[in-house]
């Protein structure tokens, strides 16, 4: 990686900008390539996970334009001059997010593999619904499979977070509030 | 001798061991992981269930010199995937026995080349006629593997069932039948493997059992221990799946790595995954059952029947906890199970979740509705009159010699769930609405840790050591996936020394470095490996009162100046266990007579469901578990292993089918082989009512198998109470209730006119 945060300089393809977590990112990759991949391989983000490739199971879900999308389904071009954030970007100088903290303390994570993208998906949730119903949890995770918990600490864990971030103001990155219907 | 009255952190929800690296994505799993150099591996599957390999053809247009091509001929041992029965090869030579049967490994430096490469490996066959159901091999025409189709039997015999039958006021039959499931584990099967002169093989995987996958190692390579070397990475889920198909996958890909010269990554994708790994073991179980006049059961007559596909893998094993599971939590004088496990050619079938018992436990609790309703009696009723009580012998004449509480576990369940008064609102209710409601309840039980004398020679091996660090680790090649092995074993190191949760880390998953303490299976790490780790730890305390000057009791601190004395004096400070089974254990393995599980776990599961008759679509509304798995180790673990468990038996039931056709899996996909999403699993309510286990980690009994035993059973009974019908077969789809309901749908009589 250079000085430019470019990852990978390949002169065969034009470079692609996006931001990843705040930080300015260029990769020159073929433009088809899933943005999976580009995080995964380009940028070595490889806390975004894939479990399908098919946009059924979520594990590979961030955030990209206020949106969640399946980075399994994005043909990096589609990012050129997005904002993106990953799981990676959750944590804040060393200090856990707290839907993290949330997920740690009602055992909302067993062998952690969807972990990532259900805490994006649940980032996604409560940045547009700060006090979300049961039913608003449910239909906001519907998108990402859990074969260990049978969701119910998922949901536990979300509500908690939704709780923990009233008493204290969120100190994640503000990302552009235009909503998106999805 | 372990009473436990109080404890400081078993029994406390301490955060996850591994929290904070998965919550940050931190976690390492086996496609995060890169070495230098490294290949990727690709596998060419028969594409018919069963044949002669004619011919293999290369594609011209491909220049394969680029490629690492690996057949049976480069195989240095024996072509075979050790596990029980030697019949399995690594790679198909001559011969296919079912689809997907890997017959020739691919490698390249670039996976995208790889995908190409696949479709240019042309091989042609010479078809044999196939058999793909249990009928099918029963009739034993043709004969697909061994003398007889049969790839294991058992008779299980108990007092005299064959003069029941004309002493009973009732004899009651039904047959039942259960799917095949897929696993779905999120993280795909995966492994990185690595060969060199020197070191031999080292394997990085996706997997539950270290060991297992080191034994398959050393006999495909014909290598000495010291050259064989598997490390688990961060594993996403297994449930059974990641116990026996990790080693043929980690054979693969260490051969593509010894020809290749480089290290090669074999990560299934997600459709490869589902067609070809293990799953679920179809299974087929007729009962006959006679009781007396007051629903008393004198007789139970049980033909189980599984398909265990083209190899016989764990189907042995599958069937004797199904075998064991069979006859359900009830005082029988008579019992016959007679069992069968047959192959077929179909991708062979494996572990999963509850191992035979979810399939055993189905049957046997929906006959007892059906038993129920035969006889006019309440199904609370008649399981209350036949339920086992300590001092009672159960199917195996295994004395009942802890305390159980069977009717208590189920009083907590009618209560929680308000079971009777649901029932009867829900009778009045459905008349006239097209929503139909019902209750439905299981009761069963799970047997923790091996079978009979497995557990004697497992032979298990664990301890803990101290760091120069001053840290305490524990010494176990039991892996965590999810369930909680990490958190609950640094539980019981750290109560016992007396030392703090953050003073205990745990060893790396690393056959070069940790000792061999059985398989991660059969719901055995907290109750036997947690023992052990208790027993170790209080195995070295003494050491060092006796060695190192610890006084009894001690503090924190002053256990672990004791340990830096030790060390400074002495050396390394270890303290190892090996497994001693409990007294008076004795069973047969030939009658299947006597103990055949150290410990049960009990539990009574009721559902509550609503059935529209409109869109024939069956959903569970309410799930209320009760159950007794010994002392709780931590609470948020142990009720999320019931919560997850559950959320798959009712996939088992209600959602997961795979669709066959010619032998092939159809529906390999996440979007047609369907799983719970976070929209259809009910509230799921759990109880625990804890009576400590002599015997287990701090009073531990099994836990993770259990909840996936009882709410199929549960769902369908619910089912019944509310529609009437009694469905017989999971998975239940709507189509499936469609018919029928349609069959039982009372005919309209023409109006006279």
């Amino acid at each position: 990686m250079n000085a430019n945060g470019e990852a990978r300089t390949d002169a065969l393809w034009p470079a692609i900008r996006f931001t990843v977590n705040g930080e300015s990112r260029s990769v020159n990759v073929p433009p088809m390539k899933r943005l999976l991949d580009v995080l995964r391989e380009d940028l070595h983000l490889t806390g975004t996970k894939e479990g399908c490739g098919e946009g059924e199971c979520g594990s590979c879900s961030v955030r990209m334009n206020d949106e969640l999308v399946n980075s399994c389904l994005v043909p990096v071009l589609q990012a050129e001059g997005a904002e993106i954030q990953t799981v990676e970007g959750l944590a804040l100088d060393g200090e856990l997010h707290p839907l993290q903290e949330a997920f740690l303390e009602n055992g909302g994570a067993q062998c952690g593999i969807c972990t990532p993208g259900m805490l994006m998906a649940a980032a996604q949730l409560l940045a547009h619904s700060p006090h979300p119903s049961e039913a608003e949890i449910r239909e906001g995770l519907a998108g990402n499979l859990c074969r260990c918990t049978g969701f119910a600490r998922i949901f536990e864990s979300v509500a908690a977070a939704a709780v923990a971030a009233e008493s204290e103001p969120a100190k994640e990155p503000v990302m552009e509030q235009t909503y998106h219907a999805r | 001798m372990n009473t436990h009255a109080t404890t400081r952190i078993v029994g406390a929800p301490v955060p996850r061991k591994e929290g904070v690296d998965k919550l940050v994505g931190r976690a390492c799993y086996v496609d995060d992981m890169e070495r230098e150099g490294m290949w990727y591996g690709a596998t060419v599957r028969s594409t018919i269930p069963r044949g002669l390999i004619r011919s293999i053809a290369f594609d011209r247009r491909i220049d394969w010199s680029q490629f690492t091509v690996v057949t049976a001929a480069d195989i240095p041992g024996e072509n075979i995937i050790q596990l029980i029965i030697a019949d399995q090869p690594c790679l198909a030579d001559g011969k296919v026995n079912h689809c997907e049967e890997p017959i020739l490994l691919l490698a390249h430096p670039d996976k995208h080349k790889l995908r190409e490469a696949l479709g240019g490996v042309k091989i042609e066959y010479d078809p044999l006629p196939p058999v793909f159901t249990i009928e099918e091999s029963e009739r034993q025409d043709p004969i697909v593997w061994g003398a007889d189709n049969l790839l294991k039997s058992f008779l299980l015999e108990k007092g005299d069932v064959d003069s029941a039958w004309s002493r009973a006021a009732h004899i009651v039959e039904g047959e039942y039948r259960t799917g095949a499931q897929e696993h779905l584990y999120i993280e795909n099967q995966g492994v990185i493997a690595e060969y060199s002169a020197e070191d031999g093989v080292t394997v990085w995987g996706s997997l539950q059992c270290p060991y297992y996958v080191f034994k398959a190692l050393r006999g495909v390579f014909d290598l000495p221990e010291d050259k064989v070397r598997v490390i688990q990475t961060e594993t996403g889920g297994a449930f059974g799946g990641k116990e026996d198909y990790p080693s043929v996958l980690a054979c693969h890909a260490a051969l593509l790595a010894k020809k290749s010269g480089h290290p090669v990554k074999m990560v299934y994708d997600r459709m490869e995954d589902l067609a070809a790994t293990t799953k679920r073991h179809p299974a087929r179980v007729r009962h006959r059952t006679a009781l007396d006049k007051d629903g008393k059961l004198l007789a139970m007559e049980i033909h189980l029947d599984t398909d265990g596909g083209a190899y016989a893998t764990l189907s042995s094993t599958v069937l004797s906890r199904a075998t064991l599971h069979s006859t359900g939590p009830y005082l029988c004088p008579s019992v016959r199970v007679r069992a069968r496990s047959w192959a077929t050619n179909l991708v062979p079938y494996g572990a999963f979740r509850g191992f035979g018992a979810p399939q055993a436990v189905f049957a046997m609790e929906r006959h007892m509705d059906e038993i129920a309703a035969a006889l006019g009696l309440d199904p609370v009723e008649l399981r209350r009159r036949n339920f086992l009580h300590q001092g009672d012998t159960n199917a195996t004449e295994q004395l009942m010699r802890e305390p159980m509480f069977l009717d208590q576990l189920l009083d907590r369940a009618l209560q929680e769930s308000d079971y009777h008064a649901k029932r009867s609102q829900f009778a009045r209710e459905n008349a006239r609405n097209p929503i139909k409601r019902g209750m439905g309840l299981a009761a069963f039980y799970h047997g923790s840790g091996f079978t009979g004398s497995g557990e004697v020679y497992l032979n298990s091996l664990a301890g803990v050591d101290v760091t120069p660090q001053g840290k305490v680790r524990v010494l176990v090649s039991n892996t965590e996936f999810g369930q909680g092995t990490n958190t609950v074993l640094t539980q019981i190191a750290a109560e016992a020394l007396g030392i703090e949760y953050s003073d205990v880390i745990m060893a790396a998953p690393d056959t070069d470095m940790v000792p061999n303490s059985g398989p991660t299976v059969a719901s055995r790490t907290s109750m036997v490996v947690g023992r052990l780790i208790e027993r170790a730890c209080l195995q070295l305390i003494a050491l060092l009162c006796e060695r190192a000057g610890l006084g009894a009791p001690h503090t924190r601190e002053e256990f672990l100046a004791a340990c830096a004395r030790y060390r400074a004096a002495h050396g390394e400070l270890s303290s190892l266990c090996r497994y001693e089974a409990p007294p008076g254990i004795y069973w047969d393995d030939q009658k299947y007579h006597g103990e055949a599980y150290g410990a049960y776990a009990w539990a009574v599961y009721v559902a509550q469901v609503a059935v529209d008759t409109v869109t024939y679509s069956a959903e569970v509304e309410n799930f209320w578990a009760v159950q007794e798995v010994g002392r709780v180790l931590h609470p948020v673990l142990a009720a999320g292993q019931i919560e997850g468990g559950i959320a798959q038996g009712i996939g088992y039931a209600l959602y997961e089918k795979v669709v066959l056709a010619d032998g092939r899996m159809t529906n390999n996909q996440m979007t047609n082989y369907i799983m719970p999403t976070a929209e259809d699993v009910p509230p799921i309510h759990v109880y625990f009512e804890q009576i400590p286990f002599r015997h287990g980690g701090y009073g531990a009994k099994g836990i993770g198998e259990l909840p996936h035993d009882g709410p199929a059973p549960a769902i369908l009974n619910a089912i019944r109470d509310a529609t009437g019908v009694s469905f017989t077969a999971i998975p239940l789809l709507p189509e499936n209730l469609y018919a029928g309901l349609a069959a039982h749908q009372p005919v309209e009589e023409p109006a006279l006119p």
